[in-house]
């Protein structure tokens, strides 16, 4: 459904080809549901993301690379995905720990400049309204040719 | 159990095997405590295909960076407790300056430079062999006696049996 949507609709790109083809995102079990204009990006359990094993929970860092994906996405959805957004600077609100389930995710652009967007992420599991983290940062945008 | 400090060889050594053994997130990035002295953990992992976020540079993903500096500030919190607790992160700030040099291990160095009674407050770089050129810098705080159970507690057991 996303693809064809993304096929249709050559000014958006096909995003699940652009995350296929990062390994860091397979490595984290990342995908990502288009539905339109919107996006929002799956994180699949597997036990290899635990941090804690005794509680358990999500790996922090798993979680800032999830938030951090997902920034990047929705930067590569709305300006291209020509160049990946480098990241320049993130900072990670843990908020609840992260249960062995699987995560979502949604990133908006708070502004967008023509060298740096500026990112806010979130991130749940089974209650949108009870985000595990938030994060927000800035990403150095390529333009063209560059 | 240990209450000035838990830095004998052997506690070091159980933690690095801790590290690997009980983390499955660490075992998979393939992170490793390479140095420990109080307050301070450095960390390493391994160059590996997996964890690129650009394959046409081949340069490591940011989270992988992420990843291996919240665990070293967390190692380094606890290297600065008096005794083994429960940490949890609170926030976590990171500032990339340049792109790892793809075919490279990383290093971690986090610093745990203040203690209160509910907060932990850290300080990291991520480099390859110089710390003085940075890949990344960060700093973060950590809320102590958090929960109820971390992987410390393994860390417990393991001694515990070790010394029973």
């Amino acid at each position: 459904m996303s693809k064809t949507d993304a096929l249709k609709n050559p000014a958006r790109p096909d995003l699940a080809r652009f995350l296929e083809a990062i390994p860091y995102a397979q490595f984290l079990n990342i995908s990502i549901d288009q539905k339109g204009n919107e996006i929002t990006t799956v994180m699949r359990f597997e036990e290899k993301l635990i941090g804690n094993p005794v509680l358990p929970a999500l790996h922090g860092g798993a979680i800032g690379a999830f938030l951090e994906m997902t920034s990047i996405a929705q930067v590569a959805f709305e300006t291209g995905i020509a160049a990946v957004p480098k990241p320049i600077g993130l900072t990670i609100d843990y908020l609840r720990s992260g249960k062995p389930v699987d995560t979502y995710g949604r990133a908006h652009i708070t502004k967008q400049g023509r060298r740096v967007a500026t990112v806010h992420a979130e991130a749940w599991q089974e209650d949108r309204s009870r985000p595990i983290a938030a994060a927000h940062g800035h990403f150095l945008l390529k333009a063209d040719g560059e | 159990m240990a209450s000035e400090s838990h830095l004998t060889p052997e506690n070091i050594a159980q933690m690095k095997d801790m590290l690997i053994q009980h983390v499955p997130h660490a075992r998979a990035l393939g992170l490793t405590i390479t140095d420990v002295k109080p307050a301070h953990a450095w960390l390493t992992v391994p160059y590996d295909k997996k964890l690129i976020g650009n394959v046409e540079t081949g340069v490591i993903h940011g989270g992988v960076i992420t990843a291996m500096l919240d665990n070293a500030c967390g190692v380094a919190v606890q290297l600065a407790l008096p005794d083994r607790s429960s940490i949890a992160t609170l926030d976590l700030r990171i500032d990339y300056m340049k792109p790892a040099t793809p075919g490279e291990a990383l290093t971690g160095h986090a610093h745990c430079y203040k203690l209160t009674k509910n907060i932990a407050f850290v300080r990291g770089t991520a480099y390859h062999t110089d710390e003085n050129d940075p890949i990344a810098t960060c700093v973060g705080t950590f809320m102590l006696a958090a929960n109820r159970a971390t992987p410390m507690e393994y860390a417990d057991a393991l001694i515990n049996k070790h010394e029973g």
